[in-house]
């Protein structure tokens, strides 16, 4: 059986799918990766189609053994990929075979890197998708020891361009979409808001981003819970944002000032503890269109063949 | 008669309806109906929904459903609301409950704050029927209201760590069953045997936002045969 055994785990290592869709109504979150670009690419590289299982590792610092013949990529945060004790390229895949050792060190900037394999790893499915999110007792977590499965190795090796690489952006500029209870919040909140650099909290997780910086006048009073998204601002009494990510509540009860864009969020949860973010708002129709050229940008995309000879990564 | 209806943005891909702005049996009545409605008349444009009290949000499809088009399909909707209609109200769900200050740690203060001995705390919890408001927090949390003003109380200064699984709390005018052990800071008053939250089931949850709940109380022998973990 083509596979990995697990020698060791890493921090939080997480099969992730494209999430899971449509079933909030159980109170079920979407999960699915943090970075769902690098998910994406590190998919495209091994040539499986776009959501197939790959596995999200936070930091890096995992290791594992290959047992047959596969092909893997990695992408995402800037870890240090040691096939057999040898540094390989980030973003194009490499041909595996049994006994090969395979080895993400820690990050040296960003929090996720995404591991696809040929095929998918073998993963079990809840409400139609394998995504793990352990606040809901879906999945769990990759242990060591464990035996992976996955499918048949791809025939070409690919690489993806050098200058389409998707930068980590140290303090990104996130882009809003206003909405929510923005005309609760006066003129000079929303000042604060948009005029201010927000530094990124020890407490962000999967479920969301906290961060920290001038206090946000939030409007008072009870109000009733609701529905929440991918990106939702909510501005607690304390005044410090929160921005809600893939493993988020689906209802809560903090004033909102709208939504960052799905294409931005990803640059937040790859920001560490203490980088700073700021905010620019943006209309609907200008996100909506950015979501469309970017979509048709990453089809329109072509690899490089050949593995190594594609990039080289310091 | 038309009634409330506010559209807001809540991001690329989503709006929030308002149908109301209270807790109340009427709103959430239209809340349930807009709901039902809506995904039947734009079944393909939208990603899902999350009804809850007062609103929904619509998470849409914008590759195939402009946000002019969606905002007159949810006009349309709602409008709808206003024709008198026969929609079957929901299913009455019967949970069993173990009331006591052995199964419930925060019975006795409670009763104590509210100058009720705890029998009629008990009495008065299941003594109505409750509706489903909202279902979020975790999977198969139900947000049940309400909650007789005579023993309602604000959630613990400081949360638990860990509650256990079929714990039954108030929490102001709001109570519910905890799908899973996880910390919280509801006033625990009892236990459910009946799991709220089933990720292997066919049907992972026994009631769904709209659903009648009414509960009964019952021992702490029969809280253990119905599969309660003591």
């Amino acid at each position: 059986m083509n596979g990995f055994r697990v020698q060791a785990p890493g921090v939080l290592s997480l099969f992730q799918d494209g999430g899971r869709f449509g079933q909030h109504a159980l109170g079920l979150t979407t999960g699915g990766p943090m970075d769902g670009g690098a998910f994406y690419w590190a998919n495209r590289l091994v040539e499986n189609p776009e959501g197939t299982t790959a596995m999200e590792v936070a930091q890096g610092g995992i290791r594992l053994e290959c047992t047959g013949d596969t092909t893997v990529a990695v992408t995402g945060a800037d870890v240090a990929l040691r096939i057999n004790g040898r540094v390989r390229a980030l973003w194009c895949s490499h041909r595996l075979g049994p006994g090969d050792s395979i080895e993400l060190g820690h990050a040296e900037s960003g929090m996720w890197a995404y591991l696809a394999v040929a095929g998918g790893f073998g993963a079990k499915a809840f409400f139609g998708s394998t995504s793990v999110v352990l606040r809901e007792g879906l999945g769990e977590a990759i242990q060591t020891g464990q035996q992976l499965t996955c499918g048949e190795s791809a025939e070409t090796e690919w690489a993806m361009p050098r200058e389409s690489i998707p930068r980590l952006v140290p303090d990104p500029v996130l882009r809003v979409i206003e909405g929510g209870q923005k005309a609760e919040f006066s003129a000079a909140a929303r000042d604060v808001f948009f005029g201010s650099g927000f530094t990124v909290s020890q407490q962000s997780n999967r479920m969301g981003c906290r961060l920290n910086g001038p206090a946000i006048v939030s409007p008072s009073g009870e109000r009733l819970s609701e529905g929440t998204t991918y990106g939702t601002i909510q501005v607690p009494l304390n005044g410090q944002p929160i921005v809600l990510l893939n493993d988020r509540q689906t209802i809560g009860g903090y004033p909102k000032l709208g939504a960052v864009l799905s294409l931005d969020c990803w640059k937040l949860a790859q920001c560490r503890p203490g980088a700073t973010v700021s905010f620019k708002s943006i209309t609907v129709e200008e996100a909506q269109d950015l979501v469309r050229t970017e979509r048709a940008a990453r089809e329109n995309m072509t690899l490089r063949r050949g593995g190594e000879g594609g990039v080289q990564q310091g | 008669m038309s009634e409330t209806l506010r559209i807001e943005i809540a991001g690329e891909a989503a709006v929030m309806v308002y149908l109301g702005d209270t807790m109340s049996p009427a709103v959430a009545d239209r809340v349930q109906h807009f709901n039902r409605r809506l995904r039947e008349l734009l079944t393909n444009c939208i990603q899902d929904t999350v009804p809850s009290y007062a609103s929904v949000l619509v998470l849409y499809r914008p590759e195939k459903i402009g946000l002019e088009e969606l905002r007159k399909g949810v006009e349309e909707c709602a409008r709808s609301l206003d024709k008198p209609t026969i929609e079957a109200p929901g299913r009455l769900v019967k949970l069993p409950v173990w009331y006591g200050i052995e199964a419930g740690p925060d019975l006795a203060v409670l009763a104590e704050a509210k100058s009720l001995p705890p029998e009629a705390v008990v009495e008065r919890h299941h003594g109505r029927e409750y509706r489903v408001y909202a279902i979020g927090f975790a999977p198969g949390f139900a947000y049940l209201g309400e909650v007789d003003e005579a023993i309602a109380q604000a959630r613990l200064a400081a949360p638990r760590r860990v509650v256990p699984r079929g714990a039954v709390g108030i929490a102001d005018r709001q109570t519910a069953v905890y799908p899973t052990a996880s910390p919280g800071g509801w006033n625990l008053i009892g236990r459910c045997p009946v799991r709220m939250f089933d990720a292997l089931a066919d049907e992972p949850m026994p009631v769904c936002v709209g659903d009648r709940i009414q509960f009964a109380p019952i021992g702490r022998d029969e809280f253990l045969d119905l599969g309660g973990e003591a």
